[in-house]
């Protein structure tokens, strides 16, 4: 439904011009709440004050002075990169296996591999925290980037899955033809066509793992990952420390999410993707 | 990428056993993911359920779905969802449509506004709808000194506060479908309407709408079944006051220490969430699918 003529005799209507504004409101209310933080993070006041009386980079420098927010952020970064490399480690052969896949029993795979997705994020908590107890795992981390990776093995497989979709084989099959192995052909001639896919899927099981709340809650002990330590400090004291965290949180997912258009050729986005 | 049909012509042996060996490494391709989620998946999920029956009795189940304080939670937690899918498709469906309509230059302006916050921490989005709601934040101040009203409204720590973050959370998971429906709908349907001379409701209400209820569907099921489990915006926003099913399940795990209550009641949630999926994608029918 494009056009740019009739996008453009369409403006000039009232009820066009009504929807314009309705949106312009709507995108306020998506992106107020990450505009107000950048304020309130350099802010003078102990307590949340708007607009800020002052400027004051003391919000920052506890979250730097203070050894357990900055031990909690190296283990969420710890986790994610584990979660993300071992995702891509497992949902890339999961992919190429559902994809191309003909054997009975791919439904089945498929379904499952899904369902992380749609089961609520407390089950699967209070299941493996049942689990993990039992085996004495809580406070490991690589317990929770286990975990992590489970959650994030759907998105892993939508995005390469999409991607392999997309991927003509009969180059494979040319390389093939010209002397390659199977293997070789994929590691040189598929993968680095759907680079971009594996960019996105890298990010996105990144960004699942490192926000990811309440996996971590159950299965942390006193091992805080960074979610957790913000669900704590929003809990009991709400200090503008959360806001420069939150600041600095928003930065990093920004710089990944550029980093990704810039390696991963704009594909984070799949929705644009699909549509012609 | 779809199979070469088989039935076409009799392969000879060699492509087929080659071919048959091809699958079979496809297959074994697939073997970690399944182990992964065998043994930290379904294993830890079915044990939990085992548990809600450890004691070989229904009376768990009993104890909530018949007691009137869980029948509560059950309630709050379905009329929540509601609330939000409710609202996330009215704020939604606008928006939708406005991406799928508009120049190249809004769309992709648009899609940076849906898309940012999706990318952004649920935790670091709690706590600005906390500043921004609470009895001296930052909409009641400036309702005050606009003078719209006496008192601060109680924004936060109910079920609005509650209905208000869970919306902003799941409004993408609305726009989405319905942007990719309306983005399928051909425009020569409009353009004939158009030429045709119908107004522009009617041209909405009789051609786009009805062939943008796919993504709506979708949309919907996709909201309500996430609100269902929704567990961090409720425990801020709620304030202790909002008790949702993932939050009392949380409760009696971490508090309570009553397992085989807590498997029962994520039984319950399992059962409800997979029982409307499964109807959702069944009556979406053929190639139809619930997106993510």
């Amino acid at each position: 439904m494009r056009g740019t003529s009739r996008a453009r005799r369409r403006r000039a209507r009232p009820g066009r011009i009504l929807l314009g504004a309705v949106c312009a409101l709507i995108f306020a209310f998506l992106v107020l709440p990450l505009v107000i933080v950048f304020p309130l993070s350099v802010s003078s006041a102990p307590y949340l004050e708007f607009p800020p009386p002052g400027f004051s980079w003391r919000w920052y420098e506890n979250y730097f002075g203070d050894p357990v927010w900055i031990a909690a952020t190296l283990r969420s970064l710890k986790i994610a990169t584990a979660a993300m490399l071992l995702s891509l480690l497992i949902g890339t052969p999961l992919a190429f296996s559902l994809v191309r896949g003909r054997y009975p029993g791919r439904v089945v795979l498929e379904r499952l591999a899904a369902a992380p997705m749609i089961v609520p994020a407390i089950i699967l908590s209070v299941a493996v925290y049942g689990l993990f107890a039992k085996l004495k795992l809580i406070g490991a981390w690589y317990g929770i980037a286990l975990a992590h990776t489970v959650l994030a093995l759907p998105f892993v497989v939508i995005v390469l899955g999409a991607g392999l979709k997309g991927f003509d084989e009969s180059l494979e099959a040319a390389a093939l033809g010209l002397g390659a192995s199977r293997w070789q052909a994929v590691w040189r001639v598929t993968l680095p066509q759907i680079r971009p896919s594996l960019v996105s899927a890298a990010v996105l099981a990144f960004i699942t793992s490192f926000d990811e709340l309440v996996v971590a809650m159950f299965l942390a002990g006193s091992e805080m990952t960074l979610p957790k330590k913000m669900f704590d400090n929003i809990r009991m004291e709400i200090d503008p420390t959360i806001a420069a965290v939150s600041v600095l949180q928003i930065l990093l997912i920004t710089l990944a999410v550029l980093l990704s258009q810039r390696f991963g050729h704009g594909t984070f986005d799949m929705h644009e993707r699909e549509s012609p | 990428m779809s199979a070469l049909p088989d039935a076409v012509a009799p392969l000879p042996p060699k492509v087929a056993a080659l071919r048959s060996r091809y699958q079979r490494s496809l297959a074994a391709l697939g073997l970690p993911a399944l182990l992964l989620l065998a043994l930290l998946f379904a294993y830890p999920v079915l044990r939990l359920m085992g548990l809600s029956l450890s004691d070989g009795s229904l009376q768990w189940y009993e104890k909530a779905l018949g007691e009137g304080l869980y029948l509560e939670v059950y309630w709050i937690t379905f009329r929540i969802a509601g609330i939000v899918t409710l609202a996330a498709l009215l704020l939604g469906y606008p928006v939708a449509y406005f991406l799928a309509t508009t120049t190249r230059f809004w769309t992709a302006v648009g899609f940076v506004c849906v898309i940012l916050p999706l990318w952004t921490s649920i935790l670091v989005r709690t706590y600005a709808w906390m500043v921004l709601l609470g009895r001296n934040g930052i909409v009641n101040r400036l309702l005050l000194d606009l003078g719209l009203v006496r008192e601060p409204l109680p924004l936060l720590y109910n079920e609005l506060g509650v209905v208000i973050g869970m919306v902003h959370v799941l409004i993408p998971y609305m726009v989405l479908p319905i942007f990719s429906s309306l983005k399928r709908l051909d425009p020569s349907l409009v353009q004939a309407a158009e030429g045709l001379g119908a107004p522009a409701a009617r041209i909405f209400l009789r051609i786009v709408l009805p062939l943008s209820l796919d993504g709506v569907f979708a949309g919907v099921i996709l909201v309500f079944v996430l609100s269902l489990g929704f567990f961090v915006t409720p425990a801020l926003l709620g304030g202790g006051r909002v008790i949702m099913i993932a939050v009392l399940i949380e409760q009696q795990v971490r508090e309570a220490l009553n397992w085989p209550f807590a498997a029962a009641l994520a039984a319950v949630l399992l059962v409800a969430t997979i029982a409307i999926y499964g109807l959702a994608q069944r009556s979406l029918g053929r190639g139809g699918e619930v997106p993510p």
